[in-house]
């Protein structure tokens, strides 16, 4: 018999049983629907935290002083004074380098008229806004010459914006920091909260020169940052800054380090692992139910085997060979676990579309989960089709006739 | 003429726990090409075991059976497949009709399993029907056809393979006598086409459009009746 007959002929018997059909695909419908969803749902979720992390900095790497405990956790919290700002000028000139700035900050009263604001007073170069991808919305950011000449300028975050002018335009204005006037030449555009919920526009920004000598005193940085071509250069770049500072510093072979270069590679990798981790386990915990499913198919393939077995005997007497019996009962396997499958994926693209409207993640319904789940359902109907098929096709014909 | 089917000596036991019941007890029997045979018998003699038998549906315990000379011993569940496609057609008492398929799905079925394409099964199916007298039934369901109608489906179906023996166990059985005489004077014609018909019956009357009669007993051969052809129709001595 040629499998497109084998076909039909199963095709009809199932139609026959449109209700039973149904509802016995309706394990598989949900499986491959959950399978999908899930799935979409854990890479929607995945872009997000890929577009967050590039948007914190993925190709950037920042300078501490003091050492790193075996914990990796900063014994000197960033406060020793082992970064001179000389450095920041010899890391600018590595090869895989494209901006450095030093870091300086503290927190400072800021006054404009009768208004005020306690806010953080943050010291930085011209290149701090290209390593963050951070730029001023109103006005400029200040220049080289700024750096140079310690000038009394600075730049607003957003939020300090609004509490000390409202509506006013904040350009050219005077305001004072811890009791000296800084004109104001820009505004930075908005940036939001940090993942912890920290207000990034909570912030005033001066030349790092500016800060060490007219606010703090000191002729060291608290950090220093950088940001490299691409974060695949992160590891080389660390390596080359590493060498450089331990030259640079005077340490000796044997001994440690005096600062420490964090990355956000470890968290970028540990949070992708863990997004990897999240699919597997939704996508398996779907695949619970396509299996349930696949249970529920052989179940009624059981019965169906049962109550047909008059049936099986009569085509085995005028000739069907147990093969032609076990292919038309795999078919009956196969088709119901396709044709679930192709509603469940119907459901499974809107199920996404659906949950993306409650999580407002962008949901990726991607072709490769498609196919995973529908060549899933495939597969569980051929397996839990081959045992009740198997059966139909070992019946003896004088028993499967006598059948009542 | 050639023999068709030759039995011989053929036990079949059935194990039933600690018990053997025992269908056949050596049954001969020789049958040539062309014949009509009524098997008569009480109630468990064993017609029906012997007739699975030559059928290819069951297997002696003991004994042999060439069919067309060959040894079925020797074959295959497929070979037998093939056999009961090929050479032999079946009739039975309750029709054994797909309930779920229509008239001309019944009847195409064992082109199916012969790999016939689809529109020459149809053609063929189609013809079947006709030359039983079922023209315009083809769409219909056995449950919407009256139990004549049904056993002249089943033997559409016996025929459609063009097999040279058809087996019927208790044609008749559940027909009414004009109807029975409606479905004998079909064997009779098929009969006249040269296949080899053997038939179970328990009525007598129809038991009389054979040339020649078996009686059965106790799973054995207990008598063998052979009727001239002038004689064909008339009644035969009870057993
Ligand atoms: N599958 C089986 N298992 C056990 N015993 C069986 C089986 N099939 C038949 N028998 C026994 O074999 C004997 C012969 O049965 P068979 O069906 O051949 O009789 P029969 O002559 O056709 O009777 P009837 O006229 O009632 O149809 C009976 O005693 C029956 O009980
Ligand atoms: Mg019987």
């Amino acid at each position: 018999m040629n499998p497109l007959v084998a076909f039909r002929v199963s095709y009809r018997a199932l139609r026959r049983n449109k209700v039973r059909s149904i509802l016995t695909t309706l394990g598989i419908i949900i499986g491959v629907a959950a399978v999908i969803t899930m799935v979409s749902l854990t890479q929607g979720a995945k872009r997000i935290i890929e577009e967050q992390l590039t948007s914190l900095g993925g190709n950037s790497l920042i300078i501490n002083p003091g050492s790193r405990s075996r914990s990796g956790v900063s014994k000197g919290l960033g406060k020793t004074n082992t970064l001179p700002s000389e450095d920041a000028e010899a890391i600018r000139k590595l090869s895989t380098v494209t901006h450095v700035s030093p870091i300086l900050d503290t927190t400072e009263q800021v006054v404009w008229g009768n208004r005020d604001w306690f806010t953080a007073l943050v010291g930085v170069s011209p290149d701090f806004v290209f390593i963050n991808g951070w730029f001023p919305e109103r006005g400029s950011f200040f220049h080289n010459e700024d750096i140079k000449n310690a000038e009394l300028v600075c730049v607003l975050g957003k939020t300090v914006a609004s509490n000390l002018f409202g509506y006013q335009n904040p350009l050219g204005k005077t305001i004072r920091i811890g009791n000296i006037s800084f004109k104001v030449i820009g505004v930075m555009s908005s940036i939001g909260q940090t993942p912890g919920g920290k207000d990034q526009d909570d912030i005033v920004l001066i030349p790092y020169t500016t800060m060490q000598k007219r606010i703090l005193g000191v002729n060291y940085v608290n950090n220093i940052s950088v940001s490299v071509r691409t974060s695949k250069d992160i590891p080389f770049a660390e390596a080359q800054i590493t060498q450089l500072l331990r030259e640079r510093h005077r340490i000796r072979p044997n001994m440690e380090d005096d600062f420490y270069v964090k990355t956000q590679l470890n968290i970028i990798e540990r949070i992708f692992t863990i997004s990897k981790i999240m699919t597997i386990l939704l996508g398996s915990i779907a695949s619970i139910s396509l299996i349930v499913g696949g249970i529920g198919i052989m179940n009624i393939m059981l019965v169906s085997v049962t109550e047909r077995t008059r049936e099986i005997g009569i085509r085995m007497a005028v000739g069907a060979k147990e093969r032609d019996i076990l292919i038309q009962f795999l078919i009956e396997a196969v088709a119901l676990s396709l044709t679930g499958g192709v509603i469940g994926i119907v459901l499974g693209i809107a199920g996404s579309k659906i949950s993306s409207l409650f999580t407002h993640w962008p949901t990726l319904v991607s072709f490769g989960s498609i196919l995973l789940a529908f060549g899933f359902a495939a597969i569980v109907g051929i397996f839990f089709g081959l045992y009740p098929a198997s059966k139909a096709s070992k019946l003896d014909p004088i028993e499967a006739l006598r059948y009542e | 003429m050639e023999d068709i089917i030759v039995v011989e000596n053929l036990h079949k036991v059935y194990k039933m726990g600690d018990v053997d019941v025992h269908a056949l007890r050596g049954v001969t029997l020789t049958i040539k090409k062309g014949e009509f045979i009524s098997v008569m018998g009480p109630s468990g003699s064993g017609k029906s075991t012997l007739m699975n038998i030559i059928g290819c549906l069951d297997k002696p315990t003991s004994g042999r059976y060439f069919l067309e000379e060959n040894d079925i011993s020797l074959l295959d569940k497929d070979e037998l497949a093939d056999i009961r496609n090929k050479k032999i057609g079946f009739v039975f008492q309750n029709f054994n009709l797909l309930p779920r398929s229509t008239a001309i799905e019944n009847v195409e079925l064992p082109l199916i399993y012969d790999g016939i394409p689809s529109d020459k099964r149809y053609r063929l199916a189609k013809e079947a029907l006709f030359m039983l007298g079922l023209e315009g039934r083809e769409k219909h369901y056995p449950t919407q056809l009256s139990g004549g109608q049904q056993q002249r489906v089943a033997i559409a179906r016996a025929i459609i393979n063009k097999p040279s023996i058809i087996l019927a166990d208790e044609p008749t059985g559940n027909l009414d006598t004009n109807t029975s005489t409606e479905i004998m004077e079909i064997f009779r014609r098929l009969n006249k086409e040269g296949k080899t018909i053997i038939m179970i019956t328990h009525e007598t009357d129809i038991a009389a459009f054979a040339e020649r009669i078996v009686v059965f007993r106790d799973g054995k051969v207990m008598k063998e009746e052979w009727r001239s052809k002038e004689k064909l129709n008339e009644p035969v001595s009870r057993v």
